[in-house]
């Protein structure tokens, strides 16, 4: 038989997760949304309670965890702060080719660091002209010796401007087939954080340009093997990104239903609480229905690497039942709340322009739809 | 090394309060879904050890009574930092008042041995008597300071502490052994994390029932409990909106004698 039950230490990292949010990270919601700036508490906070090191090596520091305990825990941080769990979660995207593609010496370097917040990651794959399709990026290396020039830029980069420790993706300016997936940092000259965008949601997370001149990168920094970069960023997007994306995705859907509960059993008209309501009920049945469902798949997918396996393709599907659902419950809990909705004071308001960013992250539904369809007829 | 046992609570979670019934037959709580928490001013006493630990050589042991349930906010407290767990459950401790409940714990303390502090939460947020405590320390023949606020401890083995009256505070040495019930002012109880509760997959829960106790059966639960509750009932909250009508002046006026009605004024 399946069992889908967590098991009682999982139900206390969520319980863990969630008084984190509630008493770390609600606080300075406000504020974030406020400025649109990243709040130093909160990533001060998230390092402190080993947020960044959940999937980390305990030999590297961290705290040695699964994917389905990293899914706890963004949902429980997203039903809080959608930004604070898309930048986490971003942070993780940068980890893993280290984890999974670095050298011994390259996991030494920079996974202890990461692990405790000193340093903070992310993965830059996006182009102006290449993102769901990374083929199509500009940025490019050449070999000069054993060590690789890189030139070119990237755009919406979560965590451009706080990241110290990136993967980068480049493509060889002679051999257009090749790619090369390098990790780079604070001390090697050459790269800058340059445009940083106002984004119409996700407040408190940044996003940014990149821009590399004459990056001059030693072999030491590949990851993975020469060439073969493209499959080492993919790797990472396909396992940890789209699934860091289902769980802010979930966490959002239980925020919208909870405020939706919330505010449908204070709301009185004709005498009587909106929850009465039969039209109401449908919209808070719906969400149910679709945050029941979306775990089911998003954790499924987590459970199926944690056994060892691949499961981009489930995460796929996970990723785009989520984010359409968690898009349509923002708009639904709007709805409930009718003129109160529009209101900033409401934190729907908040949700319904955090689901906006949902979509495009990590992949939009129509490309899903492309990998889920490949997959379906391979 | 200084040992201080901290006793737990599983009560219904304070927040979700209003899903709780009262059984108008039975007079006996309907908790429904909701779910079981640690009780929250014995977050406070478990904190209270945890900052002592961080100063001197401390073996924290919480002890908790209640069904098996419960080993969950034991295994809670030992994620929290605790050193060792230890729950009291048997069915024949089901039904206990604060006397049995108290006598119950002072002889889990007793068997546990050695006690040099014992720290409770001034009141658990379902039963709310502040007895269990000060009869425990009787049980065991220690002093007691009720509702402190802040503890000063001394390697002397006499601690300062500073407990709350009703106009003010009284500050004071007690000599340990001691019990200590303690306010939600003494401290901000930390949160669990991540690594505390992997930390607590090496800790052991004990499980002692009324064998291991060695006690009689009359002098714990429902048999050992000297009182009963007789009455029990849910108060009604009830809401009426009113609109003043008028000019301002006169709004003010029936919105003045209106509150002087009600008794607010």
């Amino acid at each position: 038989m399946i069992d889908f039950t967590f098991t009682e230490e999982q139900e206390m990292f969520r319980k863990a997760a969630r008084e984190f949010a509630e008493t770390m990270i609600m606080p300075k919601v406000a504020e974030m949304e406020k400025t649109g700036d990243v709040s130093q508490d909160v990533v001060k906070a998230l390092a402190e309670a080993d947020m960044m090191g959940i999937t980390i090596p305990e030999e590297y520091g961290g705290l040695g965890l699964g994917y389905t305990e990293r899914l706890i825990a963004l949902e429980e941080i997203s039903r809080v702060s959608v930004a604070t769990a898309m930048m986490l979660q971003v942070f993780a995207l940068g980890i893993e080719p280290i984890i999974k593609f670095g050298s011994e010496e390259t996991k030494k370097k920079y996974l202890p660091g990461l692990a405790t917040g000193k340093r903070l990651a992310t993965t830059a794959v996006t182009e102006a002209t290449g993102g769901s399709d990374p083929t199509g990026i500009k940025s490019s290396y050449t070999k000069d010796g054993e060590d690789f020039i890189v030139n070119g830029r990237k755009c919406f980069i979560t965590n451009s401007h706080i990241a110290d420790t990136i993967t980068i993706l480049a493509k060889a300016e002679d051999t257009p087939k090749a790619f090369c997936a390098f990790v780079i940092d604070e001390n090697m000259p050459g790269w800058k954080a340059t445009h940083k965008e106002h984004k119409v949601g996700m407040r408190g997370c940044n996003t940014g340009e990149l821009s590399f001149e004459g990056l001059r990168i030693g072999k030491a920094q590949l990851l993975g093997a020469e060439g073969k970069g493209l499959g080492v960023t993919m790797a990472a997007i396909g396992d940890v990104g789209r699934g860091g994306m289902v769980g802010t995705a979930l966490g959002l859907q239980a925020a919208c239903l909870e405020e939706s509960i919330k505010f449908a059993g204070q709301r009185i008209l004709y005498g009587k609480p909106i929850s009465f309501l039969q039209s109401i009920q449908n919209k808070i049945a719906e969400m149910k229905i679709d945050l029941e469902a979306g775990k089911l798949l998003g954790y499924r997918a987590a459970a199926i690497q944690d056994a060892g396996g691949r499961s981009s393709n489930e995460f796929a599907v996970a990723k785009y039942y989520t984010t359409e659902a968690a898009q349509k419950a923002a708009k639904m809990a709007v709805d409930i709340h009718g003129g109160y909705g529009c209101m900033e004071e409401y934190p729907v308001t908040r949700f319904w322009r955090d689901a906006a960013v949902l979509g495009p992250s990590a992949g939009t539904s129509d490309i899903m739809k492309v990998i889920i369809a490949r997959w379906a007829m391979s | 090394m200084l040992k201080i046992v901290v006793c737990v609570k599983a009560v219904p979670d304070p927040k979700a309060a209003g899903n709780i019934k009262i059984d108008p037959q039975t007079k006996t709580l309907l908790r429904g879904n909701v779910p079981m928490v640690l009780n929250p001013l014995d977050k406070n006493a478990l904190e209270a050890a945890l900052q002592i630990k961080t100063g001197m050589e401390v073996h924290i042991t919480v002890l908790s009574m209640g069904p098996p349930e419960a080993a969950s906010i034991v295994k809670e407290c030992l994620a929290l930092g605790a050193d060792r767990g230890i729950l009291l459950s048997d069915r024949g401790f089901g039904g206990a008042d604060a006397f049995a409940t108290a006598y119950t714990l002072a002889m889990g303390v007793q068997k546990n041995g050695d006690a040099d502090v014992v720290f409770c939460g001034m009141a658990s947020s379902d039963g709310a008597t502040e007895w269990v405590g000060p009869e425990m320390a009787t049980m065991l023949d220690m002093p007691v300071v009720t509702m402190v606020r802040e503890i000063i401890p001394h390697a002397d083995e006499a601690w300062e502490v500073k407990s709350a009256l009703e106009n003010g505070y009284r500050r004071m040495r007690v000599r340990l052994p001691a019990v200590f019930t303690v306010t939600r002012d003494l401290n901000s109880p930390r949160t669990l994390s991540f690594s505390g509760i992997i930390k607590a997959r090496k800790k052991t829960i004990t499980e002692w029932g009324l064998d291991d106790l060695g006690v009689s059966a009359e002098r714990v639960g429902l048999k050992g409990s000297p009182t009963i509750v007789t009455e029990m009932r849910t108060v009604e909250n009830t809401r009426k909106v009113e609109f003043i009508e008028g000019t301002r002046e006169e709004k003010a006026e029936q919105l003045v004698q209106k509150l002087v009605e009600v008794g607010v004024l």
